[in-house]
């Protein structure tokens, strides 16, 4: 079973506890945008074989959105980090890069 | 190809089985082809065999990184129905159902369709309604399905719980002409009837790379080497994505797992299928006698062909509400498959960025029941280079026209 930690509560939550939100570090584009551009934020998203960012939210916790990365290949879970975060924190990409040398990087 | 018969029975009977051929050869690829598709699955074999049967083109070879059928088409519940409420979606479904009743007959292999029935249980009003709806959309599309009230329900399904205490059953949808068929068979017969018309079935060949010269194809990458082809077919299922990364393009398609368990085998009960989308699962009684039971996928990327337990369970919590018999059989085998979901649950048989080359994936959670329609369908898009009225609605670019195929609300969960 699928175990992350939140980042606020520091719960060690399992996954009966927590809600799936999908790709994280999403540009969401607004009204005035073009097609192409809705289309990748809505649709094409990002569907690795490997390390994956995520949005999780500690539904039956605290309640609050979170940041993770997971290998979706192993199910293994490098990290957590907060929502507020615009890029994945330096010390979890130098960790996960330790883990996967093959792995091209966050963008 | 020697055809199988009931003199052949008689014949082989007679010497001991040994004249019995391989049912498909196991060739070293060519240097080039007119055609590759990669992935030997129902899917990519249904194109195969259209590609030869429809348009001639019999110079194909299909690529498989594992073995024949040993992916989702081994992987899934079996069930037939075409009782969409979208047009494009009845119309590709409604194809495949009705090749599927002549299937046996066409591939000379005995792909055991079994035309049982299926029913989608309407447990809401709100349900009541969205079937309602549905029956008369499938009048108009020419599909035949008929809304029946909770009699009726228990009359065709004995085991029922029709006053459950959260859902009681107020009626369903009912498809008589739905039904099921042995999933490996249905690969077997395709690569048997392929390998036929002479073409190449490569087993354990995996794809690495995807070669372009002036923005097409010209071949494959693989572990048994290089292979040309003029054109190309990306039939994949949930690695579709790391298929288009190699060609070049990003799909709108995301994997996730699905689960599937069968229980022990135990003498005839249900002699329909039951999909019970409220509660969320899904049940019918294999010819061995096991009941085949599939429910919910998880709701993140994963590609390990395992789920989680709790989905399991949820699937299982809502079966034994429905059919209380079923709370004391032991569950045999478990496992999941990795499905290619897309942002309107509808399937993409199209042209991609890369020239002569053509996608067909995003069945999700629903392909064994489309398989000879997507091929059908498929084999014309990569003979003729446009879609032919099967394909045309399910092409990539409706994610950015915002023309979806919107059957996540229309066919239930359970798709």
């Amino acid at each position: 079973m699928l175990t992350l930690q939140c980042p606020y509560c520091g719960v060690q939550a399992d996954e009966t506890e927590l809600s799936p939100g999908y790709e994280a570090h999403l540009k969401r584009y607004g009204p005035d945008s073009t097609p192409e551009e809705f289309e990748s934020y809505m649709f094409a998203r990002k569907n690795p074989k490997g390390v994956h960012f995520e949005r999780w939210r500690h539904a039956y916790g605290c309640g609050k959105w979170f940041l993770a990365a997971r290998d979706t290949n192993t199910l293994e879970v490098f990290g957590t980090y907060p929502a507020q975060s615009t890029e994945p924190p330096a010390d979890l990409q130098a960790k996960i890069k330790q883990k996967r040398p093959d792995w091209e990087g966050y963008k | 190809m020697r055809r199988y018969s009931v003199f052949a029975i008689a014949r082989e009977a007679l010497r001991h089985h040994t004249g019995w051929e391989r049912a498909w050869a196991s060739p070293t690829p060519k240097a080039s082809y007119d055609a590759i598709i990669i992935g030997a699955g129902g899917h990519g074999l249904a194109t195969a065999y259209y590609l030869g049967k429809n348009y001639g083109i019999t110079n194909v070879a299909v690529i498989e990184k594992g073995w024949l059928g040993g992916g989702n088409t081994g992987r899934n519940t079996t069930i037939i129905r075409s009782n969409y409420l979208q047009d494009p979606s009845a119309a590709i479904y409604e194809k495949a159902r009705s090749l599927y009743e002549t299937m046996s007959q066409d591939l000379n292999y005995n792909v055991m369709f079994s035309p049982r029935g299926v029913i989608m249980l309407a447990q809401t009003h709100h349900e009541v309604r969205g079937y309602l709806r549905t029956a008369h959309a499938n009048a108009l599309q020419g599909v035949e399905t008929k809304y029946i009230d909770a009699a009726k329900v228990k009359e065709l399904v004995p085991i029922i719980n029709i006053d459950g205490p959260r859902y009681p059953v107020l009626g369903g949808l009912w498809q008589p002409r739905g039904g099921t068929a042995r999933h490996d068979a249905v690969a077997w017969g395709y690569a048997r009837a392929c390998s036929d018309m002479g073409m190449d079935i490569i087993q354990q060949c995996e794809v690495k790379g995807v070669r372009s010269e002036g923005g097409k194809v010209i071949g494959v990458d693989t572990t048994k080497g290089y292979i040309g082809t003029k054109k190309l077919g990306i039939v994949v299922a949930g690695h579709s994505g790391q298929v288009a990364d190699m060609a070049g393009f990003r799909l709108p398609v995301e994997a996730v797992a699905l689960q599937a368990l069968v229980s022990e085998p135990i003498k005839p009960c249900m002699d329909v299928v039951v999909m019970a989308n409220t509660v969320h699962g899904y049940m019918s009684q294999s010819d061995k006698g096991e009941m085949v039971i599939g429910g919910g996928t998880d709701g993140f990327n994963n590609y390990t062909q395992r789920g989680s337990f709790h989905h399991i369970e949820e699937t299982l919590r809502a079966l034994v509400e429905t059919f209380p018999m079923i709370s004391r059989l032991k569950m045999l085998r478990q496992w999941g498959g990795i499905v290619d979901m897309t942002g309107d649950r509808s399937p993409l048989i199209s042209k991609t960025p890369l020239g002569n080359t053509f996608i067909n994936c995003g069945w999700g959670t629903g392909g064994f029941k489309a398989i000879p329609g997507s091929g059908w369908a498929m084999a014309e898009l990569m003979a003729r280079g446009e879609p032919g009225p099967l394909a045309a609605a399910f092409s990539m670019d409706r994610f950015k026209e915002g023309r979806f195929i919107d059957e996540s609300v229309a066919a239930g969960v359970a798709h």
